[in-house]
């Protein structure tokens, strides 16, 4: 069970994160942060004509939640905020109810192994509730709790 | 040194059912103890056995049962006198924990005596229990809160202390033993030396209660707390304990029932000691808890098992050492039996879920201690917190638990 939550991917995004580091040119930003842990995420979007142009991510965290955001900007690069939407919904639906949910969702499907660690879905979740207060334009931090 | 008996583990283990208990299809390893320690069998029967056969309430009752249960409730609390040293049972006031004690102390003695430009003094080792409650004291009064450094080994500086001190410096609140680190602090010290200023010391016995023997008259503090739930008692139930003179000149922190004289709608007057500050129904149960539970710590003795204890975390402290990558935080001269470490390119959640998956109960995150996190500049540890009934055993299961770890993050 152990190695379906680690499984490589999760580990080499968790090492190596992509589209890590700030946007300065970025027009969407929203931070997230879990309380209980203290796993901080900030995200930069640059969103033209409804289409996410740029994506990036700062933070500290654990392996969970930094793979999770990482994997989660390369899968928003090039998508519209329609289309990123219904991942994040698809997303939430994987980690928190059922398997059928991981159809279609590519990459981002390894975290169905989430769903066995109930203390860890926030930590996968972090930077998709994040992408929401971006993509709802929210200023304040937003806070899984 | 006097030779103390050895303690029997495998014996007393067998006091705790849950430690029969597998996790996740593995013999349960439970390392959390600074969080809550399990539960003997006999306190467990003793609240049962309240429940079954003396359930009432408490004082003024006519009846049986009721004066039954005030007997038990009241013997409770001269047992916590006895394992504290009080000099009177009317100096232990039962609360739900050692925070509901601190702010009980911030909010009743604090209004009282702490005013705009008067100091509070922390050490950058506290819980957040005894860093929030006097913070609201300090928004309430304007008054100003100073905090002790602390070395690089978590041992607070206690030369910048001394230099701290002066003529407006109310009360010192500081812990006994850090639950983040360990370190036992000098409290007997920090107390001579608040004494010479007026000072008022309350100490947070939380973490030092299921260590170390506790004698609040030597110590000479003012106030001294602990939770129950922390050695061996059950959660919701706690003291709280004050000098008779602190305590009669403090007003009540909650009003209702049991701790008035009298009431009409013109004017109440409130009841004697303990009775004041123990507002509404207590937690008659957990009293009765609470005092099997140190029936039975100080039955096995708390010389020997402070020992037992200080044997495991010197082997850990070894064993920990060996690990690759494995950086202990807090190595004072004097700890208690936390061990709080970062393992390199392993956050401590992953530690954690690792190790649960083996039966190995740890705490990851900042321990309620955001303020150490900062001070040795990680957002979080993975703690071990040994108590009375752990083993060799079952740190060389961390240790293998921790390669298992490695393995993972290493692929």
């Amino acid at each position: 069970m152990i190695n379906e939550l680690y499984q490589e991917i999760i580990l080499d995004h968790s090492k190596r994160p992509r589209n890590y580091g700030r946007l300065e040119d970025a027009n969407r930003q929203a931070e997230g942060y879990n309380p209980l842990c203290g796993d901080r995420c900030t995200l930069f979007l640059k969103e033209r004509d409804g289409r996410i142009d740029e994506i990036r991510f700062e933070g500290s965290g654990c392996a969970i939640s930094t793979s999770s955001a990482s994997l989660m900007t390369e899968a928003l690069k090039g998508k519209t905020v329609t289309e990123a939407e219904n991942l994040l919904t698809r997303f939430l639906d994987l980690v928190t109810k059922d398997q059928t949910a991981a159809e279609n969702l590519g990459k981002l499907a390894v975290f169905a192994g989430v769903r066995e660690f109930p203390a860890r879905v926030k930590c996968a979740t972090l930077a998709w509730h994040t992408l929401r207060a971006a993509l709802r334009g929210r200023k304040e931090a937003m806070s899984t709790e | 040194m006097t030779a103390l008996a050895k303690l029997d583990v495998a014996a007393l283990r067998k006091d705790f059912p849950i430690l029969g208990r597998p996790v996740r299809g593995r013999p349960l390893v439970y390392l959390d103890n600074a969080a809550t320690t399990q539960k003997p069998q006999c306190v467990l029967d003793a609240i049962l056995d309240y429940y079954r056969n003396d359930n009432a309430n408490i004082h003024r009752g006519v009846h049986e049962l009721s004066e039954r249960a005030t007997e038990a409730y009241e013997g409770a609390r001269e047992r916590l006198r006895r394992f504290l040293n009080a000099a009177h049972a009317r100096e232990i006031i039962f609360v739900r924990g050692a925070t509901e004690g601190i702010n009980l102390v911030a909010q009743s003695w604090g209004r009282l005596a702490v005013g705009p430009g008067d100091e509070i003094i922390l050490s950058h080792l506290e819980h957040h229990s005894n860093i929030v409650p006097w913070q609201m004291l300090r928004d309430q009064r304007g008054a100003v809160l100073r905090v002790i450094p602390v070395l690089d080994n978590g041992e607070l500086d206690l030369a910048a202390y001394e230099r701290m001190l002066g003529p407006r410096t109310k009360i010192v609140a500081i812990t006994h033993v850090s639950n983040a680190l360990g370190t036992i602090t000098p409290v007997r010290r920090i107390i001579q030396l608040a004494r010479d200023w007026g000072a008022a010391v309350l100490v947070d016995g939380a973490q030092a209660a299921a260590h170390l023997p506790i004698d609040v008259r030597a110590l000479d503090c003012d106030f001294y707390v602990l939770s129950g739930h922390k050695v061996y008692g059950p959660t919701g139930i706690g003291v709280l304990y004050g000098k008779q003179e602190r305590l009669e000149a403090m007003p009540p922190y909650q009003g209702g029932g049991d701790m008035i004289e009298s009431v009409s709608f013109e004017r109440t007057t409130f009841n004697t000691l303990p009775y004041k500050f123990e507002a509404g129904t207590p937690h008659i149960a957990g009293a009765i808890g609470l005092r099997a539970a140190v029936d039975y710590l100080e039955q096995v003795g708390l010389e020997p098992v402070a020992a037992h204890e200080h044997e495991l975390l010197d082997y850990a402290t070894q064993a920990l050492g060996q690990v690759p990558g494995l950086r202990i935080l807090g190595t004072a001269r004097e700890k208690a039996a936390v061990i709080s470490f970062t393992l390199n390119g392993v956050h401590p959640h992953d530690v954690g879920t690792i190790l649960d998956q083996q039966g190995i109960a740890v705490r990851t995150g900042h321990h309620c201690a955001q303020p150490v996190m900062e001070r040795f500049g990680v957002a979080a540890t993975t703690r071990a917190s040994f108590a009375l009934y752990n083993t060799r055993e079952e740190i060389d299961a961390l240790v293998a638990g921790l390669d298992k770890v490695r393995r993972i993050f290493e692929r």
